[in-house]
C-alpha cells in the first residue's frame, strides 16, 4: 500500500517530522538534528507522497519497497518517519538514545520494525541496497529500494564499489538519494573533500542522475517518478539541501552544527520557525 | 594417510550440491571464484551467482542485502582479503544485524606457499572469533568440509569457514559425526591432549605416533569449531590428561590457543604449550619449507609436548 497525502498535508507532515526531530534530540541531549532536518522533505515525500509501497502492520512483507538510511546518524529522522507511518507509537520518540530504548543513536535492524539495515558506519547502505535490489529481481518482485546517503559519505570508496555493481546488474529498481547539505563533521564538504558535481560522476558509471532542490516537495516527487520510469539503469538523485533547514538562520553562527542537539530554549525557537 | 582434495575444492563441490535443493541460496564472488571454487555453483546456477568484481567491501554488504531480503547468502574470497579488507562490513552489515551470511575464506595459512605473505590469511580465525553472532569453523579434510557445509546450511546465523589451498590427507574415513561446537576425538590418550584444527591435524596425528614410541599417549582433538568452543571437551582434556598442547596454522595471538587457554584457566588450570605462528609474517616458498621454517611440523608439536612439565 502507499500513502499519498495532498501537497498541503505533505508539507504539514514534514513540519510534524521536524518537530519530532527537535523534540527527541533535545530530550536525548545528543544526536544529529541538523543532519536529520536537511533530509526531512525527501524522506517525508518517500513515505507520505505516494512513492513507497509499505505496510507498517506487516513490516517484513515480501516484495515491499525498502528505505535504507545509509547516513545512520540521521536516525532521529528515520524514527520520526516510522512512528508517523505507524510502525510504532510516537510515544517512543522521547526515549531516543536512552538505555533500554530500541531507538538507538544509530539504527538497529534487530530492535525496531521498519529499520531495513543497521547503519552508522558510513558507506555500507548502498551495497546493502544493491543486495536488496538483486533479491527483488530474482524473486520477480516489482519492489524498489531507496538508499539515502550524505554528501560527505560519498567519499567512502565502498559507495563507488556499489555504484559500479548496480550499473553492472542494471538495477533500475534501485535509487540512491544524496542529501547534499554541504557539511560534514569537521566543516564544509567543499573544504574537506569536494566531490561536486556528482551528477556527471554517477552518469559516467552508467547511472541515470538528476539534481534537484531537496526542499521542494514537488521537485522531489517528480524526480522519484522519473526514476521509476527509467529502465535498465539505477537512478541517483542529488538533492541540494540546507543543513538544519528551516532553522539554519537561527544557527547562522555555526552553520554546520553537526551532532549537537538544541537546548530547551533553542528548541522553543525552532518550533516557532518550523510552525 | 591418503591424500584427499583441498578443503576449498570440497567447499565448492558441497556448495554446488546444496544449490540443487536450496533454491534460496545465492553466492556472491569478488572475482576469485575459480580459486575459491564458488565457480562450481556459478556454472550450475548463473542467475543466483553474482561476481561484483574486485571489491570486498561491496561483496560483503551486497551479501547482507540479499540475506535481509530473504536469500541465503554465501560469499567467498581469500581469507586475508575478506577478513582484513572487509572487516567493518562483516561487523556492521552482517554480524550486528545477525544475518544469514556464510563467509568462506580460502587460501588460509602459510601453506599457500609461493604467493607469499600478502595472500596468507594468518589472523582470520582470531578476527572471525571477534565478531559477535558468528560461528567459526575450520574443517580438517575433504569429508569433514562436506559435513561442515551441510551443518552450516542448517543455521540461519552468520558463520565463517576457513578453507585451505593444498590437498590435505583424509582424516575421516567412513561414517563419522560432525556437530558444530563439538570436538571430535581422533586418538585416545591419557598423558596429554593435543588440540588442533584444519591442516595441522595431519602433523598432530604424526606427532602423537612419535610420542607413543616413547610411551607417551596423546589424546588428539579436532577442534573444528573454534566458536562456540567445546568447553566440555577442553575440561575433560585438562582433567583427564593434565597437560595440553594447541597447534594451529595461525598467529598465536587470538587463535584457538587463546580460546582454549581461556577455557582451561577458567575451568581447570593445567600446563599448556602453543604451536603457531609467532608474531611474524611468513615469506614465499614451498608449503613444506614454510611449515618447517615457521615451526608448524610434527617435530615442532613433539617438541612442545616434551617441553611440558611431567604430569604430577
Amino acid at each position: 500500500m502507499t500513502v499519498r497525502l495532498s501537497l498541503p498535508d505533505l508539507l504539514a507532515k514534514a513540519k510534524v517530522i521536524r518537530r519530532h526531530i527537535v523534540m527527541s534530540t533535545t530530550a536525548a541531549a545528543s544526536g544529529h538534528p541538523t543532519s536529520s532536518m536537511s533530509a526531512t522533505d525527501i524522506v517525508t515525500a518517500l513515505y507520505f507522497g505516494g512513492v513507497m509501497r509499505y505496510d507498517a502492520k506487516n513490516p517484513t512483507a515480501p516484495g515491499r519497497d525498502k528505505f535504507i538510511l545509509s547516513k545512520g546518524h540521521a536516525a532521529p529522522l528515520l524514527y520520526a518517519i516510522l512512528a508517523e507511518a505507524g510502525y510504532f507509537s510516537t510515544d517512543l520518540l522521547p526515549t531516543l538514545r536512552k538505555i533500554g530504548s530500541p531507538l538507538e543513536g544509530h539504527p538497529n535492524y534487530r530492535r525496531l520494525p521498519g529499520v531495513e539495515a543497521s547503519t552508522g558506519s558510513l558507506g555500507q547502505g548502498l551495497s546493502i541496497g544493491v543486495g536488496a535490489a538483486l533479491a527483488a529481481k530474482l524473486d520477480n518482485f516489482d519492489a524498489r529500494t531507496y538508499v539515502l546517503t550524505g554528501d560527505g559519505e560519498v567519499a567512502e570508496g565502498q559507495i563507488w564499489e556499489a555504484v559500479m555493481s548496480a550499473a553492472k546488474y542494471r538495477l533500475d529498481n534501485l535509487v540512491c538519494i544524496i542529501d547534499q547539505n554541504g557539511y560534514q563533521q569537521t566543516g564544509a564538504t567543499s573544504d574537506v573533500l569536494d566531490l561536486r558535481p556528482l551528477v556527471p560522476k554517477f552518469e559516467a558509471f552508467g547511472w541515470f542522475a538528476q539534481e534537484i532542490n531537496g526542499h521542494d516537495v514537488n521537485e522531489i516527487l517528480i524526480a522519484f517518478d522519473k526514476a521509476k520510469h527509467i529502465k535498465g539503469k539505477p537512478s541517483a538523485i542529488v538533492c541540494r539541501t540546507v543543513k538544519g533547514y528551516p532553522i539554519h538562520q537561527m544557527l547562522a553562527s555555526d552553520p554546520n552544527h553537526h551532532g549537537k542537539p538544541l537546548t530547551k530554549d533553542e528548541a522553543e525557537q525552532a518550533y516557532a520557525i518550523i510552525g | 594417510m591418503k591424500l584427499g582434495k583441498a578443503t576449498r575444492e570440497a567447499f565448492g563441490l558441497a556448495l554446488a550440491q546444496l544449490g540443487e535443493t536450496n533454491p534460496d541460496i545465492v553466492v556472491v564472488d569478488g572475482d576469485v571464484g575459480n580459486s575459491t571454487r564458488t565457480e562450481l555453483f556459478g556454472k550450475k546456477y548463473p542467475t543466483r551467482f553474482f561476481n561484483v568484481g574486485i571489491a570486498e567491501s561491496n561483496l560483503v554488504s551486497v551479501a547482507a542485502g540479499l540475506a535481509s531480503s530473504g536469500k541465503r547468502a554465501w560469499l567467498a574470497s581469500f581469507a586475508a582479503f575478506v577478513m582484513c579488507n572487509a572487516y567493518d562490513q562483516l561487523r556492521m552489515s552482517v554480524a550486528f544485524p545477525c544475518l544469514d551470511v556464510k563467509v568462506v575464506g580460502t587460501h588460509a595459512g602459510i601453506s599457500i606457499g609461493e604467493d607469499g605473505p600478502s595472500q596468507m590469511g594468518i589472523e582470520d580465525v582470531g578476527l572471525a572469533c571477534s565478531l559477535p553472532n558468528f560461528t567459526v569453523i575450520v574443517p580438517a579434510d575433504e569429508p569433514s568440509t562436506f559435513k561442515a557445509i551441510e551443518a552450516l546450511n542448517k543455521m540461519r546465523t552468520p558463520a565463517y569457514l576457513r578453507a585451505g589451498r593444498p590437498n590435505v590427507p583424509i582424516v575421516y574415513e567412513g561414517d563419522f559425526e560432525f556437530q558444530i561446537g563439538k570436538a571430535n576425538q581422533l586418538r585416545a590418550g591419557s598423558d596429554l591432549t593435543i588440540i588442533a584444527y584444519g591442516l595441522m591435524i595431519g602433523p598432530v596425528l604424526q606427532a602423537a605416533e612419535e610420542l607413543a614410541k616413547t610411551g607417551v599417549q596423546a589424546r588428539v582433538l579436532d577442534m573444528h569449531t573454534i566458536k562456540p568452543l567445546d568447553h566440555a571437551a577442553v575440561l575433560a582434556a585438562a582433567k583427564e590428561t593434565g597437560r595440553i598442547v594447541v597447534a594451529e596454522e595461525h598467529l598465536l595471538h587470538g587463535g584457538l590457543g587463546s580460546a582454549v587457554a581461556m577455557s582451561v584457566v577458567r575451568q581447570h588450570p593445567v600446563p599448556m604449550r602453543f604451536v603457531g605462528i609467532n608474531d611474524t609474517f611468513a615469506e614465499s616458498g614451498k608449503p613444506d619449507e614454510l611449515l618447517a621454517k615457521y615451526g608448524l611440523t610434527a617435530a615442532d608439536i613433539v617438541k612442545a609436548a616434551r617441553d611440558l612439565p611431567a604430569r604430577k
